[in-house]
């Protein structure tokens, strides 16, 4: 078996996302959403947890970085459903519990039963070019 | 090293096309140049610096140079999305302060209406060399719905309603009316907004600004050469940009970089907000025009929705004139860039030429201003003072 058998035998669906691949420094992450499970890069000098993954803090400009897992859980900051969208989505903003906020769509819903503030849990579901991202739902 | 006083805008021209199938973009670009130099009185052979930003064929400032043969000694293309061209009069003030170009020229052209792009009701198709993009395109976010999103936390925070919201247009209908150029000049009423079809709820189509083919340009140069010409003085006397970044993920949506570039500019012109009597604020929503004025500091942190009801922004009955030409609400927004345009009405208003029933009566002191790519997200922001000499 050649180097490039074992390689190709190894790679998993994010590995063949451009979105993923051109990011070698957040396969971590990919891997574990495989998992369903949700990483943020958290400063070991501040202690604080960003979005998106970066290799320096943007909160303190530390590179003591590193991958820790998150509850899930979270609030709704925002939301938008674009009219007129086929297949129909809600667009939003989802402040984690631990402390950033991200993009993400609101799914298992209905804009009209959403309220701000309200509380929303991790959904993995798969971008188009493989990758798995975190959507959320009503906590129930 | 202050720039007030360092340079002034000679010339200044929007093309007057809202739809140009039969134009290629060079062509927009070098007629919006030739318009601006003709404004000012001067010509092509006098242009040493060259500005200009995303839009530009090549996107960067050699390919225009070339086609109007510049021969430059300063160049600048700094992309910073819609507000760049606000930028670019930082910028080329600051080049002229320091010795390293005379004349400069801005310019700005596109044609996205007949190229029948949906700028803001469709997801935009990025490949990943944006380090955000891995992490936000599978939610298929559209202009419209960030700013969606915007307005609702506006309104859950501060009590902003759908009233205050649609009298933004109210004002930018009103204006538009009496310019011959703009895309939509009919008179609006709050509730021909509010009873507009939803985009992205809250967001109604008529708080969405056009989308237009066109362009504008404007020429900056030295004390000595704008008063050797034959025009109005409009001195620029403060600037400020910056960048909003997401912060990590801690991002307030409801705050723009207007807080950071208006208080540059303020600062720098030694003017409060005050002091403005017409002011250009960009206008891609209706919310954008609400944050802006607070983040400028015209009103108070979550007043916006107050400060504009009642017709506040309505030349010659509120308090504040704003967006005399009809703003890219119901004017002009060419190339989804409403940075350019700001500036030049912000010019016409201080030169006394724009149209009589919106002109602010002895216009001394102008502001324009507006962001560049989408806020929310990390976006530009640019804030430029003016004065009537």
């Amino acid at each position: 078996m050649t180097d490039t058998d074992t390689d190709r035998d190894s790679a998993l669906p994010f590995d063949r996302d451009p979105f993923a691949a051109a990011y070698p420094e957040t396969r971590e992450f990919w891997a574990a959403a495989a998992e369903g499970r949700l990483l943020l890069k958290t400063c070991d000098d501040c202690g604080r947890a960003h979005w998106y993954p970066r290799i320096v803090c943007p909160l303190c400009g530390s590179d003591r970085v590193g991958w820790r897992q998150a509850s899930g859980r979270g609030t709704l900051h925002a939301f938008s459903a674009p009219a007129r969208a086929e297949p129909p989505y809600v667009l939003a903003y989802v402040t984690l519990e631990e402390g950033p906020m991200l993009m993400t769509n609101v799914v298992d819903a209905r804009p009209e039963d959403l309220r701000v503030g309200q509380a929303v849990s991790v959904r993995f579901r798969a971008a188009p070019e493989g990758r798995m991202l975190p959507f959320f739902a009503p906590a129930v | 090293m202050s720039l007030n006083g360092q340079a002034y805008i000679v010339g200044a021209f929007e093309h007057p096309t809202r739809l140009a199938p039969d134009r290629s973009v060079p062509q927009l670009h070098a007629e919006c140049a030739l318009g601006a130099l003709r404004d000012a009185g001067l010509s092509l052979s006098d242009v040493d610096g060259y500005f200009c930003a995303g839009d530009a064929p090549g996107q960067g400032p050699l390919w225009m140079a070339d086609y109007l043969n510049l021969k430059l000694k300063w160049l600048d293309g700094t992309e910073a999305g819609g507000c760049s061209y606000l930028a670019h009069v930082q910028h080329a003030a600051a080049a002229i302060a320091a010795g390293h170009c005379s004349v400069a020229l801005i310019t700005l052209a596109g044609k996205p209406r007949s190229s029948g792009q949906a700028t803001g009701t469709v997801p935009r198709a990025l490949g990943p060399d944006r380090p955000e993009v891995p992490w936000e395109s599978p939610f298929r976010w559209t202009i419209a719905g960030i700013y969606g999103m915007l307005a609702q936390r506006h309104m859950f925070e501060y009590g902003t309603t759908l009233e205050q919201l649609a009298w933004v247009k109210v004002a930018a209908s009103q204006h538009a009316q009496h310019n011959p150029h703009a895309l939509l000049r009919k008179p609006v009423t709050v509730e021909d907004v509010m009873n507009s079809p939803i985009i992205s709820d809250p967001i109604r189509r008529l708080d969405c600004c056009v989308i237009t083919d066109g362009g504008g340009a404007l020429v900056l140069a030295r004390p000595e050469i704008a008063r050797s010409l034959q025009r109005p003085r409009v001195k620029v006397i403060g600037c400020g940009q910056t960048i909003n970044t997401n912060a990590g993920g801690y991002v307030d949506l409801t705050r723009t970089g207007a807080e950071r570039s208006g208080a540059a500019a303020f600062a720098e012109a030694g003017v409060r907000p005050a002091d403005i009597d017409y002011a250009s604020i960009y206008d891609n929503f209706t919310i954008m025009v609400i944050m802006q004025l607070e983040d400028l500091g015209f009103c108070a942190k979550g007043e916006g929705g107050r400060f504009v009801a009642d017709g506040n922004l309505i030349s010659g009955v509120g308090a504040l004139p704003w967006n005399t030409d009809g703003g890219g609400l119901c004017n002009n927004h060419p190339m989804n860039r409403g940075g350019i345009t700001k500036a030049i009405e912000a010019v016409r208003q201080l030169r006394g030429e724009a149209h009589p029933a919106v002109q602010v009566k002895d216009c001394r002191l102008a502001l324009a201003a507006g962001p560049g790519l989408v806020v929310g997200g990390a976006h530009a922001h640019a804030s430029v003072i003016l004065e009537r000499e």
